[in-house]
């Protein structure tokens, strides 16, 4: 951040201990819910870029057929590096940063409660994606096996580097655990007079039951990992019949961890389209308990669809239809949601800057994935999507038009309120609308191409998959490309621009918008009333 | 597999024409050929038009609402921001729609699970890469290997018009007849799928997985390997070809009176010798097709992966020849090294060793027969 205020006229207790470091010290020792903010979301941004590049990787291999720039096991390493960073190196620390900034401002207290462990949380992340990165310079290369690292892929069958693999999601999980706790006693703790649960921003409400979704299921993914590990070097047999284990009980114990990380990536993104689409419309956000009991219901639910990923697997049929059902329910909640941004929207008096335009984006784009996401849901169906190009359409709408469009609304959102400045509204217009058209570029033809048949995670394909691949190759370029126009904005916004006001925006209600821009070092050192 | 090549050209303009040749891309899921797939896309058409349905009015109320409810146009924003009974309706309906959708879905679910009564069973077994195929009512079962050759992958030539969607061996089923198909793994986790039938199973190492078609009409039905099994998981098709019941019936009686002959023909083989000229042009042949993939056509492997062959101890000294023999036949436990033994006649074993003992300045001189790899075999099973 370019500027600090020290707000020592409202230190009330006597001495203000905050005496800041200069330098790369301030950033390594800092406790400030700002400063760890601005480093998650700084950390995440790089990552998006680094797992960007990896996609361009794969997206230049397939532009055409045939084997041409990289073989065929670098081409997995980059699928399965790329999946693991936008996904724990980019959404997740992305969504933990405006966790950091804005959890305390939107409940009226002056920091997050357990500062050095939010300290501790971010630094050791860095060193995770260190290691993860360091391996793909190891003989043999880096993790090959996807995200979901399926045994006994995984285990006999990889190389040195699952150990690297293993030790670096530990170290994610160490971080999202503690980011969890933090934003739990935080919320429990430190809101302000007056803001009753269901007083709270929607923003902290979905934050909230992030968080306890994180600390149900990381230790899962910790367990699963460590099997692994000790599958590969310890002699044991959890996922290998031949020694009275199983390989599907790998995806049993995977997915119950990985459904519920589906809803982790996607609930605080609710929470900023709550937040947003009110502002834009000047009215208030439509039903704003069956958001809170939605958001709640998906959260549950979420623990008992895992095996809706597992189709395939050969499961018995009372259990595929258990879970089809549970999963064609939780259609409902989601459509209650998307309902209540349009009833919000509906009689507003709405504007359209950069943050409405990602918002109503979202809405669109994310329900798109949610239509795909019912239509995987039923199992006969599910038979032909599965490992296609349809579950990678369906899974990059819902993760990039809605995780990274939520992020990039976000950021727009609360730059000016962040920084003091207003941020180019003409480049972040251009920025929406080059996205806008080069992801569907990218993502909508691929569903085409699933439907056609082409299976999820090869390096080379028959050739009647040449045009749509080539075509969305260049949807890929484009999006990448329009992203730096981002750090651009970015850029242009912390060095200068136009002062930004309190409220900042005609129609922004919360606590965050009393606040100066930028905000005091130590937000609110006096509660403020909430009435 | 007829493979056209109809496309010569020069490697200049070859992009271009790949391009060109490619044959048209469905824009939706394939029917199929089973009442089952016809079934499925119908499931699938229904929810997509559901799907439809609900963005239109979803959607078309949003964008009136932008159209309409804009600042710019000077309205005033309401302030209403809740009603129970609205909340209520569009809870309700969701569930409404949700559970017609789910009566055929669960129908056709409990039909493709039911793999009673099979008239064929088909035992199909996923390695790295390739597909084994064993009939479980006839004296028959082989391997099914890709057919596009390197060449065409590595851009070298023309692709052809089944570019990497065919094999040497298809799996031949009759038509009309249930056939049932039991899936497990060798190695990794594979899933077999063929998008006519609607037929797709993960192979399971240790488990066996069950699932049926019953195709109406005869044809070739090509799909791939849909689960990331390693390295070449891009390049393990799987094609099928469904024949008419009698021609089955000829067909497989063919293919196991070849398959005893041949069994026969090994025995009689053990007596004879290769030249080292013939042991070294089968070898390439065989090192080509089965163990390029891993180890490199210069027999250089991939560092940290697959090991090189070339100047490798095993292959280079006297005293590692027992041992690559062996490693050749049974494989090695833990890794990615399969048992050949049973995948390749004993003669393509000596020639492949032969040859790896003998390319990319090995030099060793050794020439392997038949006759020693069989001794290894019963020396094993003593």
């Amino acid at each position: 951040m370019s500027t600090v205020t020290h707000d020592h006229d409202t230190a009330h207790h006597g001495e203000h201990h905050h005496h800041a470091p200069s330098g790369l010290k301030r950033w390594l020792y800092t406790t400030n819910h700002k400063d760890i903010g601005t480093l998650y979301l700084l950390f995440a941004l790089t990552m998006f870029f680094i797992g960007g590049a990896m996609a361009m990787v794969i997206r230049a291999e397939l532009f055409q057929p045939g084997l041409q720039l990289v073989q065929a096991d670098f081409f997995n390493q980059m699928t399965t590096v790329h999946g693991l960073i936008m996904v724990f190196g980019a959404v997740m620390p992305a969504f933990t940063g405006l966790a950091n900034w804005l959890i305390p401002m939107m409940i009226g207290a002056p920091d997050m409660a357990l500062p050095r462990m939010n300290n501790w949380s971010f630094w050791i992340l860095p060193f995770a994606f260190a290691i993860l990165l360091a391996s793909l310079f190891m003989e043999g290369g880096g993790p090959g096996f996807g995200w979901t690292f399926y045994a006994p892929l995984s285990t006999k069958y990889s190389g040195d580097s699952t150990a690297l693999f293993v030790f670096s999601v530990h170290i994610m999980g160490i971080s999202s655990i503690m980011g969890a706790i933090n934003v739990i006693v935080t919320i429990f703790n430190l809101r302000a007079p007056g803001m009753t649960w269901m007083k709270m921003p929607l923003f902290v409400w979905t934050w909230l039951i992030t968080a306890y979704l994180l600390i149900a299921v990381m230790p899962v993914l910790a367990g699963t990992v460590t099997m692994v590990l000790t599958d590969k070097y310890f002699g044991t047999s959890f996922f290998d019949a031949a020694g009275g284990g199983d390989p599907v009980l790998f995806q049993h114990i995977f997915w119950f961890f990985g459904h519920p990380e589906v809803y982790i990536m996607i609930l605080p993104a609710f929470g900023i389209v709550s937040s947003i689409v009110p502002t834009f419309a000047r009215k208030p956000l439509f039903g704003y308990a069956s958001m809170v009991y939605a958001t709640s219901s998906i959260a549950l639910l979420s623990f008992l669809v895992w095996a809706h990923h597992m189709f395939t697997t050969g499961m018995p049929v009372f259990a595929e239809l258990f879970f089809m059902y549970c999963t064609m329910l939780i259609a409902v909640p989601t459509g209650v949601k998307v309902f209540n941004w349009v009833a919000t929207m509906w009689k507003g008096a709405m504007t359209f800057e950069t943050p409405m335009m990602f918002a109503l984006a979202f809405i669109v784009l994310f329900t798109i994935g949610g239509f795909s996401g019912l239509m995987l849901a039923i199992t006969p169906a599910d038979f032909q999507y599965h490992d296609t190009y349809f579950v990678v359409a369906h899974f990059h709408y819902v993760l990039v038009t809605g995780a990274i469009f939520s992020i990039l609304a976000a950021a727009y959102y609360w730059l000016p309120k962040w920084t003091g400045h207003m941020y180019d509204e003409t480049l972040g217009q251009w920025h929406f609308w080059c996205s806008l058209i080069s992801v569907n570029m990218l993502f909508f033809p691929m569903h085409f191409v699933g439907l056609a048949g082409m299976p999820r995670r090869i390096p080379d394909y028959a050739l009647q998959f040449a045009d749509f691949n080539a075509f969305i190759s260049i949807g890929g370029f484009a999006f990448g490309l329009s992203q730096l126009l981002f750090v651009w904005v970015l850029v242009k916004c912390i060095k200068g621009g136009e002062k930004a006001t309190n409220q900042v925006w005609e129609g922004a209600e919360g606590l965050e918008w009393t606040l100066s821009s930028p905000p005091p070092y130590h937000s609110f050192t006096t509660p403020p009333e909430v009435k | 597999m007829a493979k056209t090549s109809r496309y010569r050209c020069s490697l200049l303009s070859l992009l271009f024409v790949e391009m060109a040749s490619a044959a048209e891309m469905p824009l939706n899921m394939t029917q199929g050929v089973t009442d089952i797939s016809h079934q499925v896309y119908d499931l699938h058409m229904t929810i997509f038009y559901i799907c439809c349905a609900i963005g239109l009015v979803v959607f078309g109320a949003m964008f009136w609402a932008i159209f309409h409810h804009r600042k710019a146009k000077g309205v005033q924003p309401a302030q209403f921001h809740e009603s129970t009974r609205v909340e209520i309706l569009w809870t309700a309906i969701p569930v409404f729609i949700l559970i017609i959708m789910a009566i055929p879905a669960t129908k056709t679910l409990i039909a493709m699970e039911d793999t009673t009564d099979a008239e064929v069973t088909v035992l199909v077994t996923g390695s790295q890469w390739k597909w084994h195929y064993k009939y479980l009512d006839y004296p028959v079962e082989y391997y099914s290997l890709l057919a596009t050759p390197q060449k065409q992958i590595n851009n070298k030539i023309a692709k052809g018009e089944n570019y990497l969607l065919e094999v040497d061996r298809p799996l031949v089923i009759p038509t009309g007849k249930k056939v049932r198909f039991l899936t497990t793994s060798d190695d990794v986790i594979h899933s077999w799928w063929v998008p006519a039938f609607a037929v797709k199973k993960d192979a399971n190492p240790g488990f066996i997985n069950e699932s049926w078609a019953k195709v109406n009409e005869p044809g070739i039905y090509r799909g791939q390997c849909a689960e990331l099994c390693g390295k070449d998981h891009g390049f393990m098709p799987v094609v099928v070809v469904a024949k008419e019941p009698a021609e089955f019936d000829a067909w497989i009686k063919e293919q196991a009176d070849i398959q005893a002959k041949a069994k026969a023909a090994e025995q009689e083989l053990l007596a004879m010798n290769m030249s080292m000229a013939e042991a070294m042009a089968l070898g390439e042949k065989t090192y080509l097709g089965y163990c390029a993939a891993c180890h490199q056509a210069g027999g250089g492997g991939l560092p940290g992966a697959f090991p090189a062959l070339k100047g490798s101890k095993m292959a280079t000294t006297a005293e590692g020849k027992a041992a690559h023999i062996d490693i050749v036949l049974n494989g090695k436990a833990g890794t990615a090294m399969q048992a050949f033994g049973k995948q390749l006649t004993m003669q393509e074993i000596a020639a492949v060793i032969t040859y790896e003992r003998n390319a990319w300045d090995n030099n060793t001189g050794d020439l392997i027969q038949a006759a020693d790899i069989h001794a290894a075999k019963t020396g094993k099973k003593e």
